[in-house]
């Protein structure tokens, strides 16, 4: 190749570069200016929100947060919601990892008839629509007289078939089942074996499933707003909060409702910008979608 | 080594801790998912509000399909059903199109090794961020920075700068709401779906795109004639699961609405049947929303058995064709070795 060949080669190559940086960067402005604008509003006051836009944070942080907590006019408080998506949240995923783990382990490390049949199962369910069974689940809920409870919010997360299935690949891929031999040799009983050796080598599968399992709950909204059909305002979620507080008119204060929005999502950013790199990992791997 | 009988006996003895390590799984998906599947199907077949007790056979599919029976109620569900049918479909269709789009754009640049971007790692976590966050919340956030009166921040910047004279009705307005829904969904899903489709082109084998390369190929014939055709498992897998996902749409649509006053233009079926089981909720329609959700469950089916089944098809042709040449060969080997004797 002559160098003036070569050389236009790479000039055609960077110029292609800058054009692609300047659409990254032209993405990244629409991804985070929404954002950016939102946290910027939540610390100015009304009448600087209607006054103009405006990049610069304003000083009104504390004092919009205040009305909202204080005010009862807006019918939110954050440490109630925080606290009721908290505990769904932590108790769903703690449940559906721990038995998708189990699942996954016993498709994978036993030989049993109906193991090829089980496995077929859970990959069929994967692709059920959950508001198709929302109807009837509901329903069933109520003549159980458990509408207005966590439990059917927490519980069914013991079926968990998309983490059953990317645990089953991870243990699939890289758990030696000699380990399992060895253990019984030692006289280690089967869920002495499972608990003591075959979980703490499961961890980046579990690391992984658990950031998702756990966002994927701190952002139902469709489940609790179905199943919690009081709405007594203790049992409220963070994501109900914000669309009562979205669908009160009596707000006339832009800034307190910017606060509110802002601390809804605050904790779920902090989450994911200090795990990004396992999530986009886990993204890679196992293609989480709802 | 151990003999056969050996072997049966140590499968046998521990096969039962197969069965107690699934059993959780299996009995609390039967009792909270597919009692409640077969209980939907069994309430479509049920009455509405206060005669949910009645039994009335077809009458909730005829009057959803059909607008038959049921005098002017009948007609009225039939004409939201479809209506919602339809914003689904094109709602739907609009943010999956730029979507995939896009990130397979994104994805092909950023796989490709020729290229040097800086910054991939950075623009990979911002764009997924929207993944994440709290749909309810996103809702809310468009709906106050697209809010229609001429003091809501994007009208008013628009206002400002002179491009429009009048605010643009982004909530209430026909094109401009199901557009708005359409971004905001392209919004949240493009990231995870570049992502999902970069761990894709990653797992084809490298020697390819280096043989592309060594023969002078550009990266649009790389990309068209080697990562698409490669890429179709991936990508029909995308498109089932984002359809799925697209037919249960619901928390955007539900919430990015004016007040509490629901845009017939945006409602999908998914706000269709929440909203007859759950707002009418002292006396439920319990009947039309199941029949909803039995037909939303049908066409799920339908839909995604076709693409599996488009799909797998030519995998399974070229393999049965594979299998019958290798029969032949190996029949004609036998005949070459043997002498002519077939076996």
């Amino acid at each position: 190749m002559s160098t003036a060949k070569k050389d236009s080669y790479t000039a055609k190559l960077r110029t292609k570069s800058i054009i692609i940086f300047i659409v990254c960067v032209l993405l990244t402005l629409i991804c985070l200016v929404p954002i950016y604008i939102l946290i910027i509003n939540a610390t100015r006051s009304h009448v600087d929100i209607i006054g103009s836009v405006s990049f610069i944070p304003g000083d009104q942080l504390v004092r919009n947060v205040k009305e909202l907590m204080t005010n009862s006019l807006y019918k939110f408080d954050a440490l109630v919601g925080f606290k009721n998506s908290a505990i769904i949240a932590i108790g769903a995923t703690v449940l559906s990892i721990f038995f998708s783990c189990l699942t996954a382990y016993g498709l994978v490390v036993y030989d049993f008839k109906l193991r090829g049949a089980a496995f077929t199962f859970i990959l069929a369910v994967m692709m059920v629509p959950m508001q198709v069974t929302s109807v009837g689940f509901l329903q069933f809920m109520i003549k159980l007289g458990l509408n207005d409870s966590f439990i059917p919010l927490i519980v069914p997360a013991i079926q968990a078939p998309a983490i059953v299935f990317f645990i089953r690949q991870y243990l699939k891929s890289s758990f030696p089942l000699d380990i399992v031999e060895a253990a019984r040799i030692d006289g280690c009983g089967e869920f002495r074996t499972f608990l003591t050796i075959a979980i703490p080598m499961m961890k980046p599968a579990i690391a992984v499933q658990s950031i998702f399992a756990f966002v994927q709950n701190w952002n139902n909204f469709y489940m609790p707003s179905m199943i919690l059909t009081s709405r007594k305002f203790n049992q409220l979620t963070m994501p109900m909060m914000i669309s009562a507080l979205k669908s009160n008119d009596k707000i006339a204060d832009y800034g307190v409702i910017y606060a509110g929005i802002a601390l809804s999502i605050l904790p779920v950013i902090v989450i994911y910008l200090v795990l990004s790199r396992f999530i986009i990992e886990g993204v890679a791997l196992g293609g989480v979608k709802e | 080594m151990a003999s056969a009988a050996q072997r049966n006996i140590r499968s046998i003895s521990y096969a039962k801790y197969g069965y107690i390590f699934i059993l959780p799984f299996f009995l609390v998906y039967f009792f909270f998912q597919l009692w409640p599947l077969i209980n939907t199907f069994i309430l479509s077949f049920y009455g509405n509000g206060a005669k949910a007790d009645d039994f009335v056979g077809l009458d909730n599919f005829n009057a959803l399909l059909f607008g038959d029976g049921m005098g002017r109620t009948g007609k009225a569900i039939h004409e939201t059903f479809v209506q919602t049918l339809i914003n689904t479909l094109i709602v739907w269709i609009g943010n999956f199109v730029p979507q995939i789009l896009i990130s397979l754009l994104l994805a092909a640049w950023f796989t490709d090794a020729k290229l040097k971007i800086r910054g991939k790692g950075f623009f990979k976590v911002v764009m997924y961020m929207p993944n994440i966050i709290t749909a309810a919340s996103v809702a809310a956030l468009y709906l106050s920075l697209f809010a229609e009166s001429k003091y809501g921040p994007i009208n008013h910047m628009l206002l400002d700068w002179g491009v429009i004279k009048e605010p643009i009705q982004f909530v209430t307005g026909v094109a401009q709401s199901r557009g708005m829904i359409m971004f905001i969904q392209c919004w949240m899903w493009f990231g995870n779906t570049m992502i999902m489709l970069m761990s894709g082109i990653m797992g084809l084998n490298p020697s390819l795109f280096e043989a592309a390369n060594i023969d002078g190929a550009s990266s649009g014939q790389i990309f068209r004639k080697i990562t698409l055709p490669l890429l179709r498992p991936i990508l029909i897998y995308t498109m089932v699961t984002s359809m799925i996902g697209g037919l249960q749409m619901f928390d955007i649509p539900y919430l990015y609405i004016k007040g509490t006053q629901r845009n017939q233009f945006t409602k999908t079926v998914a706000v269709f049947i929440y909203e007859h089981f759950r707002e009418k909720m002292p006396k439920p329609n319990y009947g039309f929303s199941a029949a909803a959700s039995v037909v939303l469950f049908i066409i799920t089916i339908i839909l995604g058995s076709i693409c599996m089944a488009y799909n797998r098809d030519e995998d399974e042709a070229r393999k049965k064709k594979e299998r019958k040449a290798m029969k032949k060969k190996l029949k004609e080997q036998a005949k070459n070795n043997l002498g002519g004797i077939g076996i």
